[in-house]
């Protein structure tokens, strides 16, 4: 019965939102607001149950706890053990600061996670970034030369290898803005224009092909699922 | 006639769209499918995984945009199962937990599967950069309990696994930009193999990574699913459903497309 309800209410709620391609009108946003309420609800009570609750909360009281059998003297080699969770009050405590904002006299204390944060992301982003996305495409775009000088190549694959050259150098070419784009350098920027528009084109495609497969999907449970507890 | 064409009430364009999903649903019309090379790959990697080796699906998909990655994750965890090869999943969506876990439930089930010794499902935690990281070091640091809040320490298929040393394969189910984050930072640092089965609105960004190995594979949206099943030999799966409705659909669009261009041009013409 449960079931059935809540197929008829994501029936209902999925008419809503169609009902836009007519005009826009209260069904519609009634089930916008609806969807956008839930989702940031549901995202806090996951945040908490998943992240704050078994990351921060369980391991810090089970240290305080811990800290307690010491103190009373029933301390036992596990309770010593778990004293290591009083440790995360360090990375707790300089997540509390981001709360520094709310008092006008203590924002400049956000300043620090801040730090942290942007020092942390660029520290283990930027080697990293590199090497997936400059060096190994770099790599990946030369080296099926090597297979080329090797003769493993068929002539289909040797074209292709030949064109991504042509792409990439051409595409680099019209962003490169430090020269004026005059002749020769003209001529291979409106080349890298035809490609970005391959690209932007393929991409279009592919994202048109996406939200068709949305729809398809919603049309499914609305035929299966749906008519199917009616008929 | 021209002009009429020109002035289309864009509404009449949602109906037949409508109509052109709706009537292959109701009367399916099944068109030939064609495995192209990045799904095979992946169906031939995990084919042949010897039997108890472990790999990781990342739901990484909302309810919003669950139509193509669902039928790929349903596919590839059959696979897994009929192989013996035992499957962790996670999320780096905080709204997919529940999905994702009752999806697992549903085809272990199918499979005869059980918890703890064939699957398990870790969920979610916040920071995607931090998971992904923390999971090269130690997966138990990271998810100190599975979703079921079973302490990992206690899960039978996780005794012999600490971080992605043990894991074959990470294979990603994406709607977003996680597959970069996994190839970034699972497979550059800690040399994790990375496959994806990514909806079709990110699938030319995935290219250049399948073109230089940092993807072993990969599954393009409900073309993905729909070889993969053809690869299983599984007849009316979701991924081949969908895709032979979607095939129509991709007809009417194209033949719109030449329709609205030849009337543009042929128009321009007249008024010149």
């Amino acid at each position: 019965m449960i079931e059935i309800i809540g197929i008829w209410v994501a029936a209902f709620l999925t008419l809503c939102i169609y009902s836009f391609l007519y005009r826009d009108n209260p069904f519609y946003r009634f089930a916008e607001h609806l969807f956008v309420g839930i989702s940031v609800g549901y995202g806090i009570v996951i945040a908490m149950h998943q992240g704050i609750i078994p990351l921060a909360w369980v391991p810090l009281s089970e240290a305080m706890s811990a800290l307690w059998t010491v103190i009373t003297g029933q301390a036992t080699p596990e309770t010593i053990n778990a004293l290591w969770g009083l440790v995360k009050i360090i990375p707790i405590a300089i997540g509390l600061l981001f709360f520094a904002r709310l008092s006008p006299r203590h924002t400049w204390l956000i300043r620090y996670p801040i730090a942290i944060l942007i020092g942390f992301g660029a520290g283990i982003a930027i080697p990293n970034e590199l090497q997936a996305n400059i060096f190994a495409q770099t790599r990946g775009t030369i080296a099926p030369f090597a297979a080329i000088n090797a003769g493993t190549l068929s002539a289909w694959d040797i074209f292709g290898t030949i064109l991504i050259v042509i792409g990439v150098i051409c595409t680099l070419i019209y962003f490169f803005f430090s020269m004026e784009h005059r002749g020769a350098i003209s001529w291979l920027s409106k080349v890298g224009i035809a490609f970005l528009m391959v690209g932007f084109g393929a991409a279009f495609g592919n994202t048109v092909m996406g939200r068709l497969a949305l729809m398809i999907h919603r049309v499914g449970f609305l035929i299966k699922d749906w008519l199917g507890t009616i008929f | 006639m021209l002009e009429r064409f020109m002035n289309m009430d864009r509404r009449i364009i949602f109906i037949l769209i409508a109509l052109v999903v709706i009537i292959p649903t109701l009367i399916p019309i099944r068109l030939p499918i064609t495995v192209s090379e990045p799904t095979q790959k992946l169906y031939d990697y995990i084919d042949t995984l010897p039997s108890g080796s472990t790999i990781m699906i990342a739901f990484d998909y909302g309810p919003s945009s669950l139509a193509e990655p669902e039928p790929m994750a349903k596919a590839v965890m059959q696979h897994c199962f009929s192989k013996g090869v035992k499957v962790i999943g996670m999320t780096l969506y905080a709204n997919t937990p529940t999905l994702a876990h009752k999806l697992m439930r549903r085809i272990a089930a199918e499979n005869k599967a059980v918890y703890g010794e064939d699957y398990i499902f870790l969920g979610y935690r916040p920071g995607a950069l931090q998971v992904i990281l923390g999971m090269g070091t130690n997966i138990a640091n990271v998810f100190e309990t599975d979703y079921e809040k079973t302490p990992i320490t206690e899960i039978p298929m996780m005794q012999n696994i600490t971080n992605y040393d043990q894991i074959a394969l990470l294979l990603d189910l994406a709607a977003g930009s996680t597959t970069g984050a996994w190839i970034v930072y699972a497979n550059t640092r800690y040399g994790l193999k990375i496959a994806a089965g990514v909806t079709a609105v990110i699938i030319a960004q995935m290219y250049p990574y399948l073109q230089t190995g940092q993807l072993i594979g990969l599954m393009p949206g409900y073309l993905g699913a729909a070889e993969y099943e053809k690869l299983l030999n599984v007849a009316g799966g979701d991924g081949t459903v969908g895709l032979n409705t979607a095939s129509y659909a991709h007809l009417l669009i194209i033949g719109l497309v030449l329709l609205g261009n030849i009337a543009f041009f042929v128009h321009r013409r007249k008024e010149a």
